[in-house]
């Protein structure tokens, strides 16, 4: 990036280019986060689709839609859809267009790795949406069947489509790695003079640390799932005992990986959050600092308590003791996030937008989901909790309020700055009532089922199971159909709508209330100057 | 904004008024079941206690937050307090939030270790009794090492097993009340898990480990588990079925297994040759129990996993090339070996296959022309 | 547009370094925990395979051990996996052993099928605490076992139970599971093997 490009740059789009070049070639943060945010959606109803067959083949015992193995091909791609493709993209697309704007700085640091990283994305999809599909052709071999924690020996001798999903894993990973090389960067270099990092708005702060999180652990990911190919290619034994190798070696990969990405979904949302409530509750926040340390310490106590997700293969009892500890403290700054979510509107002078209302609703969800996760950290409760129906409700209570809610709650946020127009209150208040009421009917029963003995990823139970199911699968459709209602909203906000002022919100503070809604194609040129 | 507090005071009573109910049915089957042993009552124990202190929890953050949005609103004319995060209480909360936190947490944790110990540490006396489980696609072997029985574990399809589907098996897995029990986990595919909620706990199953649980039953029943960790296709179809007998009963039937298992390795053994009737009576009731879960009774399959066996190449194309497969099984398929199956077994398997379902060879395979296949 | 400012480009372009050189490190550190991986498991007291199969760990810990010998029970249990066309058995179920001396056991393997077959057995002690006390001596189970098709053979295990085998283990159960060493992965070598002993196959 030397000066030179970036002023050739400057002067290629002093109008904004148009058409498909402005897209495909585009380094305009503003545009990438708009693409970002676009594949995100388009994700997030693919991922809901997958979860809509599941629990449609769930509604009764019995295998009536799929067969076994289309049915946990879908449970495998439904994870990796919401995950990397509709999770972590949309909190990306909101870095991308939020960072620069709050930080006062032209760009990001690195415009054309940006443009990159996101078009990596749908070559990754596409191979992901090949390892679902190739399967249906002849010779295509058997279909994934092992879920998304793609455990050995089963993902071994899976057929070819577990190669293409293992290379769109590859490409995932690098196309995070560079977006968080690149938010790095940008957050370190390129802040408006006179802020310093504990000036930093807090959600700058939280992508700083999820940052750092995916360049630790998605390299490891990549590794481990490197060594699947290998083992299922090219004779290697890294996880066949047979050949010296170990099975259980590629869960602690996979999970040193797979726990910190929990907090790489959440974080983003979290700071999202330390936006909405200030804004609503017209008053700062409530212990910025003990907030950034709350993070930083769920980050680093996140990275080494990875193997409470393995407590059932037999550990010894000091490894187990050790990881029960760990986990459990976790819930300190956790709690403290929440402490500081609640005392933030105690006392203020709350008014309830939609943004607003996803808050509260994350509040009480998150900290239900929370307190559940507490209850799995207990070893000898775990032992029956593992594998069942207790497990998928409560990481639904923490990944759909910790980290979807908080992504809605950012667009419904942001929208106005990003179109220049208010969206329509009264029908995002509906999708707002419809999508949380569809989530709790959906999922509140799941508790149930799995300490009623019902464990998870099977196609077929018995019909002791069958009313919660019933239950569960009507508020699956009812939840999963709102996101239309989510998809007209945005459509119909982006086309017009009541002007939305500079300074959206009434209660809302920072420098992206400053410039223009929409922004002006280049904002920053000149770089604020913080007191 | 009036509207949107009573809407949000609904839903927070209904969430509420959802998990009191819910805990209300306890009895009702939404809870583990009532457990089988000293060890699972101390984790069902350890279970209700979590559960109890999180609902405190979760009912305290619940009325804060309500008490909060009722009385903190702009409509309601509540000016809001810029200073709230200067107070005492503002520069204090994080040590004091974490320290309470701490609190709870130390009063979970401690319980949990002692119960941990417990269930962790097996115990060491002499004569306990080893079971080895041995997770199998998709069924189960249990084998009782100090009485050198094998029991093979199979779910019953739907027209057996009535309103117990998924829930029942062939063989149960018989254990005696009072006598402590030690269960070596292993696995001799892909990975499974060994879970009966009244046992309490769950081990996987890993190719190339055996891991340890135990358990001392202390009251006699029938007691229903499955499969906890995805293992493929039937995942849903490996039911547990725990029999809890007095040692009495137990020796009983152990003495009956015996037998049995002498018998069997006698008729295995003899020279006799057998007629096509006699070996697809034999054939039709071991392919029923072994082949039909995937081949399916009507020997249909369930395409493109499970190629059908009526009128298939290999059912009716050349013999040596049937019994290949069955004893060696087909690499990268689902179609594993089944070499472990003694000669006589095998011959009446190939030979129900070559004569049912409109596969009418007429060909009678003797257990001889295994052996020299294999 | 901003003034460019030569030192921040400087900056940008060292974190950027930096941080490329932290992904990739975490990468190569995924490869490093393969090898880190057994001493997680020492430390942790996860007994990973290689750590049961090692037979080094066996030398190492082959001192008679310094307490006072006692008689204690081995049972042993084999396991054999269906890809692995063998009947593989102890000569006997259990053995009564004083701590502190060597004993030999037989287990007898058959390999069923016409075609050469290599296996590898992996040892279990159960319960993992008596791991560290059961040294192996001699085992099968320290390299892979070739069968010639239809061959019967006799596999040693020489093994002492140390005498500082913790005090409340009374019993002890040795547990084999032999595995098929190329996992059945390939078709060939069984085709050739039946081709060489002239039967014609369809398949």
């Amino acid at each position: 990036m030397t000066t030179t490009t970036m002023t050739h740059d400057e002067a290629h789009h002093d109008h904004a280019p148009t058409g498909l070049k402005r897209w495909l070639f585009s380094t305009n943060h503003k545009d990438i986060g708009t693409l970002y945010l676009l594949f995100a959606l388009t994700m997030l109803f693919l991922g809901g689709a997958s979860a809509m067959v599941i629990r449609a083949e769930l509604f009764l015992p019995g295998i009536q839609l799929v067969d076994p193995d289309l049915y946990n091909n879908l449970v495998t791609n439904h994870a990796l859809l919401m995950i990397f493709g509709a999770v972590m993209p949309a909190a990306a697309g909101l870095a991308n267009w939020m960072i620069p704007l709050m930080i006062g700085a032209p760009d990001m640091a690195l415009p054309r790795m940006n443009n990159l990283s996101f078009w990596i994305l749908p070559a990754a999809a596409t191979m992901l949406i090949l390892s679902f599909v190739v399967p249906f052709f002849p010779g295509g071999g058997t279909q994934i069947n092992t879920g998304w924690t793609l455990y050995p020996p089963l993902s071994i001798k899976v057929g070819m489509s577990m190669d293409f999903l293992i290379f769109a894993i590859h490409l995932l990973g690098i196309s995070s790695i560079l977006a968080s090389i690149n938010i790095i960067v940008t957050l370190l270099n390129m802040r408006a003079p006179g802020m310093t990092l504990m000036k930093m708005p807090m959600f700058c702060w939280t992508w700083l640390v999820t940052a750092f999180l995916l360049i630790l652990v998605v390299p490891v990911l990549a590794g481990g799932v490197t060594m699947l190919l290998f083992d299922r290619h090219f004779g290697t034994s890294f996880f066949d005992a047979a050949g010296g190798g170990d099975p259980v070696l590629f869960q602690h990969l996979f999970w040193f990986f797979g726990h910190p990405e929990v907090y790489i979904l959440l974080l983003p949302s979290i700071g999202v959050l330390s936006h909405v409530i200030p804004t609503f509750a017209r008053k700062p926040l409530f212990g910025y600092k003990s907030m950034v340390g709350a993070m930083l310490a769920v980050a680093t106590i996140g990275m080494v308590v990875w193997a409470h997700h393995q407590y059932t293969i037999g550990m010894s009892l000091g490894a187990v003791t050790y990881f029960m500890v760990g986990t459990i403290l976790i819930s300190i700054p956790v709690g403290l996030m929440i402490f500081n979510f609640i005392a933030t509107m105690w006392r203020g002078s709350m008014t309830f937008e939609t943004p607003m209302l996803f808050a509260v609703g994350i509040v009480l969800m998150f900290t239900f989901g929370g307190l559940s996760g507490v209850m799995l950290a207990v070893v000898p409760a775990d032992m029956q909790y593992h594998d069942s129906m207790f497990v998928v409700a409560h990481f639904h209570y923490v990944l759909m309020p910790g980290a979807v809610f908080g992504l809605f709650a950012g667009v419904f946020y942001w929208l106005p700055k990003w179109t220049g127009h208010m969206y329509d209150e009264k029908l995002a208040k509906i999708f707002f009532w419809t999508n949380v009421i569809g989530f709790n009917i959906t999922f509140f029963p799941q508790h149930f089922l799995g300490l009623a003995g019902m464990p998870r990823r099977i196609v077929d139970y018995n019909a002791i199971f069958t009313e919660f199911n019933v239950l569960s699968s009507i508020g699956a459709m009812i939840f999963g159909l709102s996101h239309l209602l989510l998809l007209y909203i945005v459509i119909k906000t982006i086309r017009g709508g009541k002007k939305a002022k500079n300074r959206s919100w009434e209660g809302a503070k920072g420098l992206e209330w400053e410039v223009g809604s929409p922004p002006e194609f280049h904002t920053w040129t000149t770089a604020p100057q913080i007191k | 904004m009036c509207f949107n507090f009573s809407t949000i005071k609904k839903m927070l009573l209904l969430s509420l008024g959802t998990f009191a109910f819910g805990s209300a049915w306890g009895e009702l089957g939404v809870n583990f079941p009532t457990p089988a042993g000293d060890v699972a009552q101390d984790i069902y124990d350890i279970h209700m206690l979590t559960m109890k202190v999180t609902t405190i929890l979760l009912v305290i953050v619940f009325a804060i937050v309500i008490y909060s949005l009722y009385f903190h609103r702009k409509s309601r004319g509540y000016q809001a307090d810029q200073n709230f995060h200067n107070t005492w209480f503002g520069n204090w909360s994080w040590v004091l939030v974490p320290a309470l936190v701490l609190g709870v947490d130390f009063t979970i944790a401690k319980n949990a270790d002692t119960v941990l110990k417990t269930v962790w540490e097996v115990p060491k006396e002499k004569d306990i009794m080893d079971i080895k489980v041995t997770g199998h696609q998709w069924w189960w072997e249990f084998d009782y090492l100090d009485h050198g029985i094998k029991v093979e574990s199979r779910y019953t399809p739907q027209d057996q097993s009535g309103d117990l589907y998924l829930r029942e098996v062939d063989n149960r897995l018989m254990l005696p009340t009072g006598k402590k029990i030690r269960f070596l986990h292993t696995s001799a595919d892909v990975l499974h898990a060994f879970w009966v909620p009244e046992l309490a706990f769950k081990k996987d199953a890993i190719p190339g480990y055996v891991t340890e649980t135990w358990i001392e039953l202390n009251r006699e029943g029938v007691f229903r588990g499955q499969c906890a960790e995805l293992c493929g296709t039937w995942h849903s179809r490996m039911p547990i079925v725990v029999e809890s007998v007095s040692e009495a009963q137990f020796a009983t039937w152990v003495d009956g297994q015996k037998v049995a298992q002498q018998q069997a390795l006698a008729e295995a053994n003899t020279d006799k040759t057998w007629t096509l009737d006699e070996l697809k009576e034999k054939g039709k009731a071991l392919y029923d129990t072994k082949c039909a879960a995937c081949h399916q009774v009507t020997g249909q399959g369930l395409p493109p996993a499970f190629p059908p066996l009526a009128g298939s190449k290999i059912a009716t194309g050349p013999i040596e090339g049937h019994l290949h497969i069955v004893i060696n099984g087909k690499p990268n398929t689902a179609m594993q070996p089944w070499g472990t199956l003694n000669d006589l077994e095998i011959a009446a398997i190939v030979t129900y296959e070559r004569n049912a379902w409109g596969n009418d060879t007429g060909d009678v395979i003797q257990p001889a022309d295994v052996k020299s296949a294999r | 547009m901003r003034r460019s400012d030569q030192s921040a480009e400087a900056r940008k372009r060292r974190t950027t370094w930096l941080l490329s050189l932290l992904a990739l490190g975490m990468f190569g550190f995924g490869f490093a925990l393969v090898p880190l991986y057994d001493l997680l498991c020492q430390v942790t007291g996860v007994q990973s395979v290689a750590l049961r199969s090692n037979s080094e760990q066996g030398y190492a810990g082959s001192s008679a051990g310094e307490g006072a010998s006692r008689v204690v029970t081995v049972k042993f249990d084999t396991s054999v996996h269906p890809e692995l066309p063998w009947d593989f058995n102890a000569a006997d179920i259990s053995l009564k052993v004083r701590t502190g001396e060597i004993y030999e056991v037989d287990f007898l393997a058959h390999n069923r099928s016409n075609g050469q077959i290599i296996g590898q057995a992996i040892p279990s002690v159960v319960p993992w605490q008596a791991t560290a006390f059961f040294s192996k001596l001699e085992c099968f189970c320290f390299n892979r076992q070739v069968l010639e098709g239809g061959e019967t053979t006799t596999m040693p295990l020489r093994f002492m139970v140390s005498s500082d085998l913790p005090r409340e283990i009374n019993s002890l159960t040795l547990s084999y599971s032999f595995m098929r060493l190329d996992s059945g992965q390939q078709d060939l070598p069984l085709k050739k093997d039946l081709q060489a002993s002239n039967k014609t196959i369809t398949l």
